[in-house]
């Protein structure tokens, strides 16, 4: 196995060893780029140079001083939604080709003090609205089990690049489909765990997290990311927790719930039986498993498309072509100025966006759609709530289905929303979520999606790795032809 | 047949800038007149990703602001997105306040002449200001360039919004003069019409009584009146174009709102544009900002921080001092002139009405020129208040006269001396005016009969007593020689 295709775990473990060098590892995934990076396209922007300069401060280090960080000198893929100072930040947009931030998002600061060589930023669909990374400006990234397929989205570039070794792990702002479509492991946090400060993303749904090869790597990273940051007021000021502590502390006892709404609702058999099987594994290790119901759940993917427009439509205001990104070349007054930024910036997906957004908080509009929106999500919480005194936790597919084929949804926006049934509700609620791989149908990553409480990740590692480790799978290795 | 009836209808809407160190949701500074573009950051210039962080100091001021004008606080308030494009706002939304905001239902009382008003506030909300246009041209449109300067883009700014109760361009020039007077004594805003920290929008139009039919204008928003004058020209001036439109069949009635502008070089409004409808701006609420909890301690311990208001403070001048409730308006109108005249009247042996009209006559007099910059300048002079009560004390003992009073005041503004310095050097330091010292003589001589027949006994060296109770009268002002001499030829002593 190459160096590229190990996990973090693993190789902190060589590094600490000295049997490896950080620079060799940056090396091996700058190779397996090379190799597969023109197929997948899973990178906007690649900072070899960057990502090598780290590395080797840290092998210089790691000679000199003997301690530096367990996981300095493992390097990351970074979102292209998250601002890298001096680095591009596009959002895989026209209207932010130019856009180079002059800020680090607050995760990004963390990781480089972990000394996380930073190997670029991955591709996603076009201000992350989406969820098959196909509405990308810059072209669409392929899965690596089979490459005429999405990579879900919006974090598909991150999750394919984890999958193909193009990265060791990475850093994203969306978790569960494209972890669940490339047989990776992602894990969305409680709203607030982590910072959004430097997110470019829809307000209230959206959370930064890890996507990467196992559950333990997971854990890993959460640490790495997790905490209070005073440069965002909705993070959480809670006591910092360490993720990996405890991984091994099984199921036994715990009380799986399963939302009878998500099994019910339409899901591809291979799907359905491989997630039933998972769901046999956890109660074989000692897991109580309960049926419960989220009422609510039928309303939470509408209430989650209109809340989600509403906030991108207004977010992207701000690409006006005034003071940054794109700009219409030649108009003849300002609002035609504006119009024609925007009309040449964004690609049809944001536009769908963008209008139905405005078209929800208008007047006349608003009470029967965002503030129905609103209600629902309040509803959904309330559900959440009750539901947790029922169990400790839920698990249900991540996805409906597994990846589909390129350019199959395109043209049909309900079709391709349907992807978001499963990740909806939890999202609405802030809850953290994770997906690990648990079988393939029709021969492509099934994932298991387990919700947990606010601020239960640990409880959902545990789970999590339980099943990892009582499965066995040998997953994360898609078996691509361009290996 | 005689003209109908009218009552002018007016309602304000009126901006003020806080007066925080930074600005509301990033750490820029909020200095006034920096380079263009030089106090931004990636927030406030709204860079992809960056979030907004609240300055619990400003609304800390526009609590205390709501509460100075008598505002209800409620326990939950929340920002929200007020969207436009406009190349000098950044988001492309601003960041206010719609449902929920910090303050309601307050109310204050202003004069004019000798008649008090009432005027409802219906709410005192927080937002962020824009930044600022520079065009080539008249407008935006049709510009061939246009410059925007971030650096006031996010200044904290509170909008009160008024009832329309007010009823003519008087009542709205003295309730905005009082509302500037009450956010300047707390310290909430400098409220600079010039420099445009303070701002006024009024709403104005007719209800008509036509032979017993109630009849009502559009309402006309008359924007952006940036002085009192202007506030009460413009009202004035478009109520009566309003009439008059009306007699003549030309005035609109209950439309829509009708925007205007005013134009202080003609004298006139000229009407902008007639919306057709309620201008949509999509509000929904800020998703980036959790909502504001404020607790009813927390209210409670800001109320006890306001200092005493012109209203109470004008009150307690005529109680405490004497004065009249004019001159008791007068030197209340600013915080900075009556905190001056309370120190003078501390430090000063006498009637605190002297006092008064020498702060209302002379030191207003130096700062009629200061303007909205009066209260500073006060601050600024070299003269302090203990140094006017020397002074006042020094013309109440005799030593100086009124007009050299006036003279040592003068050159104690702007040399910062002290009065016995400048009288000293001026040659008034002794008094060497016979006829004054004659009478303090005879003072003297009248309430020490004993003193007198032992003197006149023979015992000379009494005299230096007598010496001493005039120096003191005149506080060691009086010529000693000629006080000396009086009083020889006084008692027939040679
Ligand atoms: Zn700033």
């Amino acid at each position: 196995m190459e160096l590229c295709e190990l996990t973090a775990c693993a190789l902190a473990q060589l590094l600490a060893k000295r049997e490896i060098s950080a620079e060799e590892i940056t090396s091996a995934v700058f190779k397996r780029i090379a190799v597969s990076e023109e197929l997948l396209h899973c990178y906007l922007h690649l900072d070899h140079a960057g990502a090598e300069a780290t590395a080797r401060a840290v092998d210089a280090k790691r000679q000199s001083e003997g301690s530096v960080g367990a996981l300095a000198g493992i390097p990351v893929a970074v979102m292209d939604n998250l601002s890298t100072a001096g680095l591009p930040t596009t959002c895989a947009s026209k209207v932010l080709q130019q856009y180079v931030p002059p800020f680090d998002a607050t995760v990004v600061a963390k990781i480089k003090a972990a000394g996380l060589p930073l190997l670029g930023k991955t591709n996603l669909d076009e201000f992350n609205l989406g969820a098959s990374t196909e509405s990308s400006a810059f072209g669409p990234t392929r899965n690596p089990w089979r490459t005429e397929c999405v990579p879900g989205g919006s974090a598909g570039g991150a999750a394919a690049a984890v999958a193909a070794g193009e990265a060791i792990w990475a850093v994203a702002s969306s978790h569960l489909i494209p972890a669940s479509f490339c047989g990776v492991v992602g894990l969305k946090p409680t709203y607030g765990r982590v910072s959004r400060f430097g997110l470019i993303s829809s307000s209230s749904l959206d959370q930064v997290g890890p996507l990467a090869r196992d559950v333990s790597d997971c854990a890993l990273l959460l640490n790495v990311m997790a905490g209070y940051d005073a440069l965002d007021t909705t993070s959480l000021n809670t006591e910092a927790v360490d993720f990996s502590a405890e991984l091994a502390a099984g199921v036994k006892g715990v009380r799986v719930g399963l939302p009878s709404e998500y099994f019910a609702a339409d899901a591809d058999p291979g799907v359905k039986s491989a997630v039933m099987q998972a769901i046999k594994v956890l109660e074989d290790q000692g897991a109580q498993v309960v049926e419960v119901s989220l009422p609510h759940f039928r309303y939470a993917q509408a209430a989650y498309t209109i809340l989600a427009a509403v906030e991108a439509s207004s977010g992207l205001g701000r690409y006006d072509g005034v003071r940054y990104g794109y700009r219409s070349a030649d108009a003849p007054d300002t609002n035609t100025m504006f119009s024609n930024t925007r009309g040449e910036g964004f690609g049809a997906a944001v536009k769908l966006q963008i209008l139905l957004g405005t078209f929800s908080v208008s007047t006349g509009h608003f009470a029967d759609n965002y503030l129905k929106a609103a209600k629902v999500r309040t509803l959904v919480k309330d559900d959440f709530a009750r539901v947790f005194t029922q169990c400790d936790i839920l698990a249900a597919p991540t996805t409906p289905s597994t990846a589909f084929r390129l350019g199959e949804r395109c043209a049909d926006p309900v079709m391709m929303s349907l992807v978001n049934t499963f990740r909806a509700p939890a999202d609405l609620a802030g809850l953290p979520a994770i997906s690990i791989p648990c079988g393939l149908g029709n021969g492509l990553p099934v994932g298991l999606q387990l919700i947990g409480p606010a601020m239960a990740e640990q409880r959902l590692l545990q789970a999590a790795y339980a099943y990892e480790q009582a499965a066995g799978l040998e997953l994360s290795l898609p078996p691509m032809e361009v290996r | 047949m005689g003209y109908p009836e009218y009552q002018v209808i007016i309602g304000l809407e009126i901006h003020a800038e806080l007066a925080t160190e930074s600005k509301v949701f990033c750490s820029c500074p909020t200095t006034f007149g920096a380079a263009p573009n030089t106090q931004v950051c990636p927030i406030c210039l709204a860079l992809p990703g960056a979030l907004p962080v609240l300055n619990e100091k400003a609304v800390e001021l526009a609590v205390k602001a709501g509460l100075a004008l008598g505002c209800e606080i409620p326990p939950f308030s929340r920002f929200d997105r007020k969207h436009y494009f406009y190349p000098d706002l950044p988001k492309a939304f601003q960041t206010s306040q719609l449902d929920h905001p910090l303050c309601r239902s307050g109310i204050v009382e202003f004069r004019v002449d000798d008649q008090t008003y009432q005027v409802r506030i219906n709410r005192v909300h927080l937002e962020e200001e824009a930044g600022k246009s520079v065009h080539s041209g008249e407008r935006l449109q049709g510009s061939h360039y246009s410059l925007m300067d971030l650096n006031r883009g996010g200044l904290p700014l509170i909008e009160i919004v008024t009832e329309p109760d007010l009823r003519s361009g008087e009542q709205a020039k003295a309730f905005l003069e009082r509302l500037r007077t009450i956010l300047r004594y707390i310290e909430v805003s400098d409220c600079k019409m010039q420099e445009g920290s303070l701002r006024c929008d009024a709403n104005v139009n007719l209800s008509i009584n036509d032979n017993g039919k109630n009849v009502r204008t559009s309402i006309v928003e008359i924007k952006n009146l940036n002085s009192f004058r202007a506030v009460e020209r413009a009202i004035n001036y478009e109520a009566q174009r309003q009439y008059e439109d009306y007699l003549d069949g030309n005035m609109s009635l209950n439309a829509g709102k009708i925007t205007a502008g005013w134009s202080d070089a003609e004298g006139r409004t000229y009407v902008q544009r007639q919306k057709e409808q309620a201008d949509d701006y999509f509000y929904f609420p800020d998703p980036d900002l959790v909502p504001i909890e404020i607790s009813a301690e927390q209210v409670e311990s800001w109320r006890s921080q306001l200092p005493e208001l012109p209203a109470e403070r004008e009150a307690r001048f005529v109680t405490q001092y004497g004065l009249s409730a004019y001159d008791a308006g007068v030197l209340t109108a600013a915080k900075g002139i009556a905190d001056f005249y309370e120190t003078v009247v501390e430090n000063f042996d006498g009637d605190p009405k002297i006092v008064a009209n020498w702060v209302m006559g002379e030191v207003l007099r130096m700062l009629k020129d200061a303007g909205d910059e009066a209260e500073q300048a006060l601050a600024e002079a070299p003269l302090k208040p203990h140094m006017l009560a020397e002074l006042l004390q020094l013309l109440q003992s005799g030593a100086i006269n009124g007009n050299q009073a006036k003279e040592v005041f003068a050159e104690m503004w702007t040399s910062g001396k002290d009065a016995a310095v400048v009288v000293k050097e001026r040659g008034f330091e002794q008094i060497s005016d016979t006829a004054a010292i004659a009478e303090l003589v005879n003072a003297v001589i009248a309430a020490n009969p004993k003193v007198i027949a032992d003197i006149q006994g023979g015992k000379t060296s009494a005299m230096g007593f007598l010496v001493g109770q005039v120096m003191k009268k005149t506080a060691g002002k009086a010529n000693p020689k000629l006080v000396n001499q009086l009083i020889r030829e006084q008692l027939n002593i040679t």
